[in-house]
């Protein structure tokens, strides 16, 4: 699958600061009914977006529901954001609803893998920082220069390892990536297999 | 300087350095099963691509099937028929091992791959479920993905990975009487918090390991997931390998022979360095039960719903009040005592053979309480067919309990069988999120001693105490 490539983005950034947001959260289980990567953004954080369970009635006391975050792309979290399940379900309904950067202190490892390969930049920050972008907008991912910056000119840096900024940038299939190492990989395994036969049933 | 034991199984499957800490990693075993399996299947056949090692690959079925008597292909869960025949669909054109609904193999993929031995000591293992790790009590690299990565590792049997950290968390001492390996995975998780092992790889050592039988290391490393690691994993030993020998897809004769001798070089060296270690005495471990909404929320079931503590910096104060608000607790509560609904022996923590056998002997004789709904799932048709074998079902089913068929059963809510909105379920499973089990139901995770003590109370009960109950 090819996603969207990703440079810069400024955008309305939507606050759920709460710890622990599991997958479960983001996507409940009974909103993925098909074998399908599609059609869940209807679906995503359905058990507090909406007023009855399996409705569609916005509540207007849950975030997403307020006009003014309607284009917001950007999501602040809170710590350890994406737990639980690891379900792909959540990162492909962040995207198809149009959030392309989360800003959290930590996500969880599944989680943020899935992100990076569907487009969406998980952004690792302070909570401070985090409560401080909360109170401004729009914000800036610069994922070239690898900051988060304000209107005001405040501005933080943050760490993503080349191998996940390169696949964000270009946009990469990270499986036409290793293909290119076919031949490596061949011979790999069998030398490997000369070595564990047992693994090669 | 010595190599720990995930650098030793890192180091012989690097395929490359692809810079910046991430490594292509030779992929060993690849499980699949329906909830996710059968997207990641389809997406690989949309593309135009094939499984690259399909003998190394085994699909199951657990997630979505029903757990009733009797099943077949149509589900409680609306559309939950697609997922299995598009996932069965998808495995036989790739020609996979598939474990099927009526196959003797079938069962919940984390309680089947050890008794198969598919995962083996030194392999790496992946597949799209995030309670993987359960599988590195084998002494395996295993850890779960999502769809796009199992994809990648169908297509070219590796994966690119992000190395992680190592920590080390040693138990030291023996578990009292009547104390569990799940209650020592949730004293951990209370200690460390479901952020503690962020970014690490997590080796449990110590005497208290070591004493654990296979399926109680299998039920530690499950709930590693919960300290958000990238896995957990326990050093293969003679316990393992007589566990594993005779099995359907252990090596033999020479090959056993020659694997043996490599899985014994499988541990960490004694002057090898962890980014972390951790110590935990284990005769501190108590009987534990959830109070919360995170696995993190556990205490001794002799103590107190906790008030909050902002010197623990685990949560917030509105996530600590809404999690009270959801269970509908009050600090300074008592949790024994407290009134159940509903009971569950089942999931890939703790529904394997020993684990029946531990709650049948705590309810042999009794009777569930008269309004509690009491349902025991076997983790694999293989673990039923011998629970049944020795009686179990009887003692089972004479307390109070349905005895279903093998599978994920009601360890999660997929939209169709649930406890009921506001009910409380005592389980032995690993998650209590919001909703988990249903909407709006009340999971307290426990071991399955507390839950089987606890169904015939009526009340959370420490099983230590049932005469006295
Ligand atoms: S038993 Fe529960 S935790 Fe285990 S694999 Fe199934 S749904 Fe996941």
């Amino acid at each position: 699958m090819t996603v969207q490539p990703f440079d810069r983005l400024t955008a309305t950034a939507m606050p759920l600061i709460r710890d622990n947001i599991d997958t479960d959260a983001i996507i409940p289980s009974r909103e993925m009914t098909s074998v399908s990567k599609k059609g869940l953004a209807g679906g995503l954080f359905a058990g507090w977006r909406y007023t009855a369970i399996g409705g569609r009635d916005p509540d207007p006391a849950f975030v997403m529901n307020d006009p003014h975050y309607a284009h917001a792309r950007i999501l602040l979290a809170g710590r350890n954001f994406g737990c639980g399940s690891s379900r792909e379900h959540a990162a492909w309904a962040l995207a198809e609803y149009g959030f392309r950067a989360i800003l959290a202190p930590s996500f969880n490892p599944i989680f943020r893998g899935n992100c990076i390969r569907n487009g969406i930049v998980p952004v690792e920050l302070d909570a401070q920082i985090i409560t401080q972008i909360a109170a401004a907008n729009p914000v800036t991912v610069d994922l070239i220069a690898g900051t988060v910056s304000l209107p005001d000119g405040s501005a933080w840096p943050f760490a993503l390892e080349a191998e996940a900024r390169e696949m964000l940038v270009e946009g990469l299939d990270a499986i036409e990536l290793t293909a290119k190492r076919s031949a490596d990989i061949a011979a790999f395994r069998a030398a490997d297999a000369r070595q564990r036969p047992w693994i090669y049933l | 300087m010595g190599k720990t034991l995930f650098e030793k199984l890192w180091d012989s499957h690097v395929i490359a350095d692809l810079g910046g800490g991430v490594g292509l990693l030779l992929i060993d075993r690849i499980l699949l099963h329906e909830r996710t399996g059968g997207v990641a299947l389809e997406s690989l056949r949309d593309a135009g691509r094939d499984v690259l090692a399909s003998r190394q690959t085994f699909v199951t079925m657990d997630h979505i099937v029903d757990t009733l008597p009797g099943r077949t292909d149509r589900t409680i869960m609306p559309t939950g028929t697609q997922f299995i025949t598009a996932t069965r669909r998808a495995a036989n054109e790739a020609g996979l091992t598939l474990f099927d609904i009526g196959d003797p193999g079938q069962g919940i993929v984390h309680v089947i791959s050890p008794e198969q031995a598919i995962v083996l000591p030194g392999a790496t293992l992946v597949c799209p479920d995030s309670h993987t790790c359960t599988q590195g009590a084998m002494g395996a690299l295993a850890w779960g993905i999502g769809s796009t990565e199992a994809e990648h590792a169908l297509a070219t049997a590796t994966l690119r990975v992000r190395k992680p950290k190592t920590m080390r968390i040693t138990v030291n001492g023996r578990l009292g009487i009547g104390v569990t390996p799940k209650d020592l995975a949730l004293h951990i998780l209370a200690r460390f918090g479901s952020a503690g092992a962020n970014g690490h790889i997590v080796e449990y050592a110590g005497e208290a390991v070591r004493a654990l039988d296979i399926e109680g290391r299998l039920t530690l490393c499950n709930m590693a997931t919960e300290l958000s690691a990238f896995s957990g994993i326990i050093a293969a030993d003679e316990t393992t390998f007589d566990y594993l020998q005779g099995r359907a897809y252990a090596p033999t004769g020479a090959d056993w022979d020659r694997a043996l001798a490599a899985w014994r070089d499988l541990h960490s060296d004694d002057d090898a360095t962890f980014d972390v270690d951790h110590v935990v005495d284990a005769a501190a471990v108590a009987p534990m039960v959830t109070w919360g909404t995170s696995p993190q929320h556990s205490v001794a079931l002799d103590q107190p719903v906790p008030a909050f503590d902002a010197a623990s910096g685990r949560d917030t104060r509105e996530a600590h009040d809404r999690a009270l608000a959801y269970m509908d607790l009050k600090p300074g509560q008592s949790l024994t005592g407290l009134p159940i609904d509903a009971a569950f022996i089942g999931s890939c923590t703790n529904a394997r053979l020993s684990d029946l056998r531990r709650a049948a002997a705590i309810l042999r004789g009794h009777r569930v309480a008269p309004h509690v709904k009491a349902i025991c799932v076997p983790g694999s048709t293989s673990v039923k067919a011998q629970a049944e074998a020795e009686g179990l079902d009887r003692i089972f089913i004479d307390a109070g309990f349905e005895w279903r068929e093998a599978g994920c059963s009601m360890c999660f809510f997929a939209g169709g069988e649930s406890f009921g909105q506001r009910q409380r379920v005592v389980t032995s499973t690993n998650r209590n999120f919001e909703s988990r089990q249903g909407p709006e139901t009340r999971s307290h995770l426990a071991s399955p001693e507390t839950v089987a003590a606890s169904a015939i109370a009526g009340i959370l009960t420490d099983p230590r105490n049932r005469d006295a109950a």
